[in-house]
């Protein structure tokens, strides 16, 4: 059997479209979970290989502070805000596997070792945003409450809806990963996650658990919010 | 009959060919998360379609997270594939066919004369006339930038100086984006032409037989070229059945 010419172009161009319209605008093949999960597992050795404590991140010059233009996310209903008069005062734990468990007010809180920055805030939709933070660094509670070796993971539980997210414990202990009270010089307002929440350029944004009232070091991963419902959990910039 | 393409060309075009669909249409649903380049709270000076998204029809990955673990699989059989296509055409003396040479400017010329209709006869400039070596050599390179500004943005942090190389996150979020529509725009003018003016390289490609009695050259094929009439001195057409 012969085609010609005419009869092989048309075939062509309707099987190579035909293949294209299956694939498109779907999850990809059946089974292709699996697979992605795997090919997760496999970069994130990549990722942490990569990672610096010494890799900091720079706003460029002339970079402009987000402002009233930096998006404000949160998964309750409404902006979740801390009712003192139903839960008494707002305070932050440091659990998990420390030698001394801690208990902070938000006036402790501020009463550590502050750190000031002006850092990129990376969203995993594409998008950054420029502020300024302040608060203390992860790694100065890690030595206050005294991490133990095994830990390998802190696990950033919030108040808004079971939110929470945990990290490796390397991104965690970088210098500019901060439990942050104050923004733009101010304190924290509801919609920023107040009265304060985890805030790196580390880590992409869905990883920075607003509203935070728990920091727990753990042995193993924990999960989290956005990446028990597929997003990647190590999400490292 | 000669083999017109080596076996490792073959296999690593195709291969290239279905990787960077996957990466093209998973980056598109990627980009309508946030289909713009401002930071929050500027402008961005280049891009005047800021918040329209692509078609959905044109993604692939079903969602953000989706698109975005589809991505960073496909992006190691991108670079293993181009990597392996580079480096066998290297050793193995094909990217003399492919770097434009002396004269690169003037044929180029000719063959812009040819399918303009000034110039008559199909110049004869080699395997690949000025053209096609144009564009394949434009491809890996195209293929190169987006492969650095991807990584800058993928780990805008971690390789900051990568990224600040680059102009910062926006500019090389931006540049991922023209070298992607560099890569579809030179590939949409490589398939448009495989179809209307040498169909028969399509053969080429698969089982690499090629028959050079078909090829533009002897046949003197413009785009679309069996739809004109055949003028007298050159081989007419063959007939639909």
């Amino acid at each position: 059997m012969s085609i010609d010419r005419r009869r092989f172009l048309a075939i062509s161009a309707a099987s190579i479209t035909g293949a294209f319209l299956a694939a498109c605008g779907s999850d990809g093949p059946p089974g292709s979970g699996k697979f992605l999960a795997w090919t997760e597992k496999r970069n994130e050795p990549v990722e942490r290989f990569l990672f610096r404590h010494t890799s900091m991140d720079r706003v460029p010059a002339g970079a402009r502070e987000a402002g009233a233009a930096f998006p404000k996310y949160y998964v309750s209903d409404d902006v979740p805000v801390w009712d003192e008069a139903a839960r008494g005062p707002w305070t932050l734990e440091v659990s998990g596997l420390v030698d001394h468990p801690l208990t902070l007010s938000l006036a402790d809180l501020q009463r550590l070792p502050t750190v000031s920055q002006r850092v990129n805030h990376y969203c995993v939709e594409g998008w950054t945003a420029v502020a300024d933070w302040t608060g203390t660094r992860v790694s100065e509670l890690a030595r206050l409450a005294g991490a133990r070796p095994e830990a390998r993971c802190v696990d950033f539980a919030s108040f808004d809806d079971g939110y929470h997210e945990s990290w490796d414990l390397a991104s965690a202990m970088h210098p500019q990963t901060l439990i942050a009270w104050a923004m733009d010089g101010k304190p924290l307002t509801p919609g920023h996650g107040a009265p304060a929440r985890v805030h790196s350029p580390i880590k992409l944004g869905y990883k920075n658990t607003k509203y935070l009232v728990r920091v727990q070091f753990l042995a193993h991963r924990n999960g989290g919010y956005w990446s028990d419902q597929g997003y990647e959990w190590y999400g490292g910039t | 009959m000669p083999t017109r393409h080596h076996w490792m060309v073959r296999v690593t075009h195709w291969v290239n060919a279905f990787a960077l669909t996957l990466m093209v249409a998973s980056g598109l649903r990627i980009f309508n998360a946030y289909p713009a380049f401002a930071r929050k709270g500027e402008t961005f000076c280049c891009y005047p379609f800021a918040g329209h998204p692509v078609p959905d029809w044109l993604t692939f990955g079903g969602w953000l997270a989706g698109a975005r673990h589809w991505h960073f699989a496909a992006m190691w059989l991108l670079v293993a594939n181009g990597l392996a296509y580079l480096g066998f055409v290297y050793l193995h003396g094909e990217w003399r066919d492919l770097v434009p040479r002396r004269g690169q400017l003037r044929d180029a010329w000719e063959m812009l004369r040819f399918y303009l209709f000034v110039r008559k006869d199909h110049p004869h400039q080699g395997k690949h006339n000025a053209l096609q070596r144009a564009a394949y050599f434009a491809l890996p390179v195209f293929g190169a930038v987006a492969v650095v500004s991807g990584i800058a943005i993928w780990k805008p942090v971690t390789l900051g100086w990568l990224t600040r190389l680059l102009g910062g996150y926006v500019w090389a979020r931006y540049w991922h984006f023209l070298a992607m529509l560099a890569i579809v725009a030179l590939s949409a003018v490589h398939v448009f032409m495989v179809f209307a003016v040498d169909p028969y390289s399509l053969r080429g490609m698969i089982t690499g037989g090629y028959d050079e009695a078909k090829s533009p050259e002897a046949r003197n094929a413009r785009p679309f070229w069996w739809r004109r009439p055949a003028p007298a001195a050159a081989p007419s057409a063959p007939e639909a059945k």
